[in-house]
């Protein structure tokens, strides 16, 4: 995994509740037996005028202009800024691989949904939950301003506005530790194996038709 | 001692250990497999030369890309059956348990489970994909992961894990008649909105609950991800236990008696404490219509779509403008005018032998309405399709105009040739009505299996319970 340093990204907003999994990435593209190249057909259905399947150029395919995504104040953008309840739906890491893939480093919502939030910190991007009316003023910001820009520092754990302001944010220790050195999760589990085993061990006496 | 819920008891017994801050390492003991989700997962494992920890612990079965259709010809789609063809690959290298294609084992990932007794009461439970929490309907921790932690768990038996708030939704009372489980789990989330659950594990109990029978638990239970929640669940009684005897997986001789001595503890205690509560009346239920792109866009069958002007706040004004455009409906329409292009009996939500009872019991002796251009049954397994066919209940669909298909998630997610076409609208007994779910710009109201059967009599949708 990416680690994660210190991000001076584009915002991008992209204002509407509950985005589900199915509209970052449709179905047509779980197919692939890949983990990348999912950038492309990241809102596939909203950015594009024509029917997506795998295996298209998709520099050939006419765009939808009034796609947040699309326009050009927005290219380049690193950070999603959405609403509550973003990720909600299928479990599919295709979701935040491909986020990760366009571009983005962090998602900024007022809420996540649970799965899709653990997926993200699996994948080097930082889901990052702000207050609903943080999040308000930061839509406010964001489209008033072109090119507007934040400042995300996960080691001190601020979102900085251009004009200086700063908002706190809360990461689980563990995750922060994971992301910060890319570290991979089962490298770090298997430290533990005889843990694992002891564990085993008794649950196989205790439930022996678990392990029938 | 402290009185414990359900889920301190299945978190406690898995928790192998506990860093300070709460993140754990949680034991698991079946992981469920499907195609899509987990070829990355295989991949990973290999490049980094590990083994999977216990194989005896994994069922894989392929059932969101196949076709439900002239099966015998194979997957047309050659990406498609690629990915079928890798997780046989996978399986066949690894030793795992899997049931192909051609099994009349197979069927959908979250049927098959429980039908096998793969999903035992105390387990945890994980497979690549958000409805696993249809397996809590056992008195299982059992939820949805993603591609890293499948192969996290497949080469460690373990996933990391913190424990979420709890939340009992009690239901008391009786439901109406022609009112079931999903009708349930859809007031519930019209109650407390789609991310009213996230990062709670739900307990679903009270007299209404403990009435159902499994296959409505598991109805109940493979909602709770729409309401927010990762996992669902609902305490183990005889319900339960009658259940699970006898099947392939279940535990045998004195390892059953062992077992159901322990299942029995399997409950909340009197007076356990939960950190939020949500109380329905079962006799208040009235089948329930999605009338727009989210499930807690929901209202009963007497009901009307909603007016945006009526809408709590502007960010929801703006998402009910955006759904009534996708869907097509004008606001204040009322609901039993709205009128079907497709009907869709299946997905793991209802397309169980109980569901396809159900729905047959409404078409026995009526004809699909004319303006239905297509009602397809697709049946939860193979062995749910031999039951029903057993019952003659595929003759009494296809009598009356229904399309009876070999078993997969089919148009669930249309990942398959099953599919709506843009602007096409569907009564559907799956359980996402999200934009493009049953194919791009397809409409989508989840119903009960009686409902959709009913809305294909009469063209449109009907109020069952009268
Ligand atoms: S039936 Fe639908 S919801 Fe269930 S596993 Fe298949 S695609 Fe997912």
């Amino acid at each position: 995994m990416r680690k994660f340093e210190l991000l001076d990204g584009v915002v991008v907003p992209l204002d509407r509740a509950n985005v589900d999994t199915d509209a970052i990435i449709p179905k047509q593209f779980l197919k692939s037996i890949k983990r990348s190249g999912f950038g492309p057909n990241a809102f596939d259905e909203w950015r594009y005028l024509d029917h997506g399947e795998p295996g298209m150029d998709n520099g050939k395919r006419p765009l939808n202009k009034d796609f947040v995504l699309n326009q050009p104040r927005y290219q380049g953008a690193q950070i999603l800024l959405a609403r509550e309840n973003f990720g909600c739906g299928s479990s599919r890491e295709h979701a935040p691989w491909a986020l990760e893939d366009y571009g983005f480093r962090v998602i900024i919502a007022p809420s996540f949904a649970d799965i899709f939030f653990n997926n993200c910190f699996k994948n080097g991007l930082l889901p990052i939950k702000l207050a609903a009316d943080k999040v308000d003023v930061l839509f406010k910001a964001v489209e008033a301003n072109v090119g507007y820009k934040l400042k995300v520092d996960l080691e001190k754990q601020t979102i900085t506005t251009p004009d200086g302001s700063a908002y706190p944010f809360e990461v689980d220790a563990f995750r922060k530790h994971c992301l910060l050195n890319g570290l991979d999760d089962i490298g770090l589990t298997l430290q533990h194996v005889e843990d694992i085993k002891a564990f085993e061990a008794k649950h196989r006496a205790a439930q022996p038709w678990l392990f029938a | 001692m402290t009185a414990k819920t359900l889920y301190d008891k299945l978190w406690d017994s898995h928790v192998v250990r506990q860093e300070a801050d709460g993140t754990a390492l949680i034991y698991i003991d079946r992981q469920l497999v499907h195609e899509v989700t987990s070829p990355q997962a295989f991949e990973g494992l290999k490049l980094a030369k590990r083994k999977p920890w216990r194989t005896a612990s994994m069922v894989a079965v392929p059932d969101h890309n196949v076709p439900t259709i002239n099966r015998a010809a194979g997957i047309a789609d050659p990406i498609s059956r690629t990915q079928v063809e890798t997780l046989d690959a996978n399986c066949a290298e690894f030793g795992i348990v899997e049931f192909k294609m051609g099994d009349i084992r197979q069927g959908i990932v979250h049927v098959i489970g429980p039908e096998q007794g793969a999903t035992l009461p105390g387990m945890t439970v994980v497979c690549g994909d958000s409805h696993t929490s249809t397996h809590g309907a056992f008195a299982a921790l059992a939820h949805g992961i993603g591609t890293s932690e499948v192969e996290h768990v497949m080469a460690t038996q373990c996933l990391v894990a913190k424990k979420s708030k709890a939340m009992l939704v009690k239901v008391d009372g009786k439901l109406g008649h022609g009112v079931t489980a999903k009708d349930i789990a859809l007031a519930v989330i019209g109650k407390i909105g789609t991310a009213g659950g996230t990062g709670y594990a739900i307990e679903f109990a009270g007299s209404a609950i403990q009435g159902l029978s499994m296959e409505g638990r598991m109805t109940l239970c493979n909602m709770a991800i729409e309401a927010g929640a990762r996992a669902g669940m609902v305490a183990c009684d005889d319900t339960t236990i009658n259940y699970v005897k006898g099947r392939p997986f279940a535990p045998k001789d004195s390892d059953w008696d062992k077992a159901v001595a322990y299942w029995k503890t399997l409950h909340s205690d009197a007076g356990a404490k939960f950190d939020a509560t949500i109380e329905l009346d079962a006799a208040q239920i009235r089948p329930q219509v999605t009338w727009g792109t989210s499930p807690e866009m929901v209202t009963s069958i007497d009901g009307r779509v909603p007016n945006p002007a009526s809408a709590p706040d502007a960010v929801k004004r703006g998402d009910w403008e955006r759904a009534l455009q996708y869907m097509g409906l004008k606001a204040d329409t009322p609901i039993n005018e709205i009128k079907v292009d497709k009907v869709f009996i299946g997905s793991c939500t209802n397309a169980r032998i109980e569901d396809m009872r159900e729905a047959a019991a409404v078409a026995k002796g009526k004809k699909v309405a004319a303006n239905v251009k297509l009602a397809m049954v697709v049946p939860g397994s193979g062995l749910v399709k031999a039951q029903a066919e057993q019952e003659g209940l595929d003759k009494i669909f296809v009598a009356a105009g229904f399309e009876w298909r070999d078993p997969g998630c089919s148009m669930c997610l249309a990942m398959n040739d099953d599919r709506l076409e843009p602007g096409e609208r569907c009564a559907s007994t799956s359980n996402r009505n999200f934009e493009g779910r049953q194919g791009q710009g397809g409409r989508t109201h989840l119903v009960s299996p009686a409902m959709a059967a009913a809305a294909a009599i009469a063209g449109h949708f009907v109020d069952v319970s009268r």
